[in-house]
């Protein structure tokens, strides 16, 4: 079964990519336009020889990483503490409503004024995207919380901080944890949009100095490194998930032996 | 904490609860006396549960006094160890850690409270389980955890909910032995609420009846004069626990049939 859709997986690859490079080949369509999959694969392989891309990977990584954890770390703080207090709640709805309702893309010229063309400005941008993802599945994971589990731990005699320990945090974790995926994509974004928007390096700013040249060859070829870069990038969130979360049971098989 | 030792373990004075304007249970007035092991029986949604909760001090009563050997209740009931109907076991700790888990909250050291969680498991026959999570373990197996869990706090009271109603009929009998096993050894007060009367009759030295609910309230008390130590399996075929069983059905029937009328 695996094996199957693997190879036709990678039957839909070869058929995309050939038939893209032969409809150019052929004369169907516009190489101006749609460049082609051998002189993407040649540019990618290209700025890695050269080196090129590395400096641009490293600050789109940078940026990535720094959204990540600074949005997560506010959004779980955020969440958990709106969680438990009712009262603080209700007053702050409203007002993270609608931030959360800004179209972030608005932001980013705003922050490149405020934090320049730098790193800062791009890591302010994803952390407004991360910050809401890990806030909100944060919140949702302890409101819902068993509560029988709950009512369990307080007569095994935890109160306050232990019930967070013991009860809240483990218990949101998994709420937590897959919002984690979500976040490094969001994060990614971020770092990308504000780069594209106006920056010195990073994936984004190679992808956008392409487009002005239309080099359409070079916004393929930053396409296809910036999707492997995410795809690299879930697969780390997910192991370290897989690892953090091995209580879980996985789907399907629920009960055990007997 | 002062007690009185002569004062029954247990005691609710005109105990009334409500959720918004629906009366779950109305003047209930229900003693136990140390050491002994009370079944409480009644149509489903009679309100058992909800007694149990006052009793642990989960939740306070709208009305009436809540005496723990002889002291009013405030908060939650220290004296009390909770088996509950649902899951409550912490999914994200393995068998050993949830049964560890009172001790820590109680200061006990983590390798004492380890080998201690070690000895418990292996009481309730869970001995090679310790690093199992709860959803590996069958339902049977959850309930012996949650039971290690309660009984290792010594606790001297223990509020049980129905906490034998999802097993299979031959896991439930071997639970309930072992139940009888364990509460053999140091007599603990029991309030355990069924709403399966073979059950309570089994296991219980008195059975107590509440009426359909909304506003439930004590119906019958039976004393249940059978000799221990009991299999449950064979107190069932005697001459003594049918006309029991009689006895206290003619009285439920009515009830369960009015639970059902509405």
């Amino acid at each position: 079964m695996r094996a199957r859709v693997r190879l036709l997986q990678v039957l839909l690859l070869l058929f995309l990519v050939l038939g893209w490079e032969f409809s150019v080949r052929l004369g169907w369509v516009d190489a101006f336009f749609f460049s082609k999959p051998s002189d993407i694969a040649a540019r990618i392989a290209e700025w890695f020889q050269t080196g090129e891309i590395y400096g641009h990977l490293w600050i789109t990584l940078w940026e990535t990483l720094l959204a990540f954890v600074i949005g997560t770390v506010f959004g779980v703080v955020m969440g958990l503490w709106l969680a438990l207090a009712p009262t603080a709640s209700a007053v702050l709805d409203p007002f993270i409503k609608a931030m959360n309702s800004i179209p972030r893309v608005i932001l980013a010229p705003i922050f490149t004024l405020w934090f320049g063309l730098g790193v800062a400005s791009k890591v302010a941008l994803g952390v407004t995207l991360v910050f809401f993802v890990a806030f909100f599945n944060t919140y949702q994971g302890i409101k819902e919380v068993n509560p029988v589990v709950l009512a369990n731990a307080r007569m095994l005699g935890a109160s306050g901080r232990e019930l967070l320990k013991h009860v809240y945090l483990p218990s949101a974790a998994s709420w937590i944890f897959s919002s984690l995926r979500t976040s490094i994509g969001f994060a990614v974004i971020g770092a990308v949009v504000g780069e594209y928007l106006g920056a010195a390096k990073g994936l984004g700013y190679l992808i956008s100095q392409a487009e002005g040249v239309f080099d359409t060859t070079g916004v393929f070829a930053g396409m296809v490194v910036l999707a492997v870069f995410v795809v690299l990038l879930d697969w780390a969130v997910s192991r370290v998930e897989a690892r953090l979360l091995v209580w879980r049971p996985e789907p399907g098989r629920e009960g055990g032996t007997v | 904490m002062r007690e009185d030792a002569s004062a029954p373990a247990i005691q609710l004075l005109g105990v009334s609860q409500r959720f918004g304007d629906y009366v779950a249970i109305q003047g209930v007035n229900l003693e136990a006396r140390a050491g002994e092991f009370v079944a409480i029986v009644g149509p489903t949604g009679c309100g058992k549960s909800t007694l149990l909760n006052i009793v642990a001090g989960l939740r306070p009563p709208a009305e009436g006094e809540v005496r723990i050997f002889g002291e009013a209740l405030t908060g939650l009931n220290r004296q009390a160890g909770y088996l509950f109907q649902a899951d409550s076991l912490f999914p994200w700790k393995t068998a050993l850690e949830n049964v560890m888990l009172g001790l820590l909250l109680r200061r006990v050291h983590e390798r004492e409270a380890r080998e201690r969680a070690r000895i418990w498991l292996a009481k309730v026959g869970l001995a090679g389980f310790e690093d199992h999570y709860p959803h590996q373990l069958s339902g049977g197996m959850k309930k012996r955890v949650a039971l290690a869990q309660v009984l290792i706090l010594r606790p001297k009271i223990l509020l049980m909910d129905e906490p034998f109603g999802a097993l299979d009929v031959q896991t439930r009998q071997l639970m309930e032995n072992e139940l009888l096993a364990l509460w053999q050894e140091d007599r603990k007060t029991v309030l355990f609420v069924t709403h399966d009367l073979e059950e309570a009759i089994a296991l219980a030295d008195r059975v107590v009846v509440f009426s359909a609910g909304p506003a439930s309230r004590i119906v019958g008390d039976f004393q249940v004069e059978l000799p221990r130590p009991r299999d449950v399996a064979e107190v069932r075929l005697t001459e003594d626990f049918l006309k029991i069983h009689r006895e206290i059905w003619s009285l439920l029937r009515e009830e369960v049939m009015r639970a059902h009328a509405r």
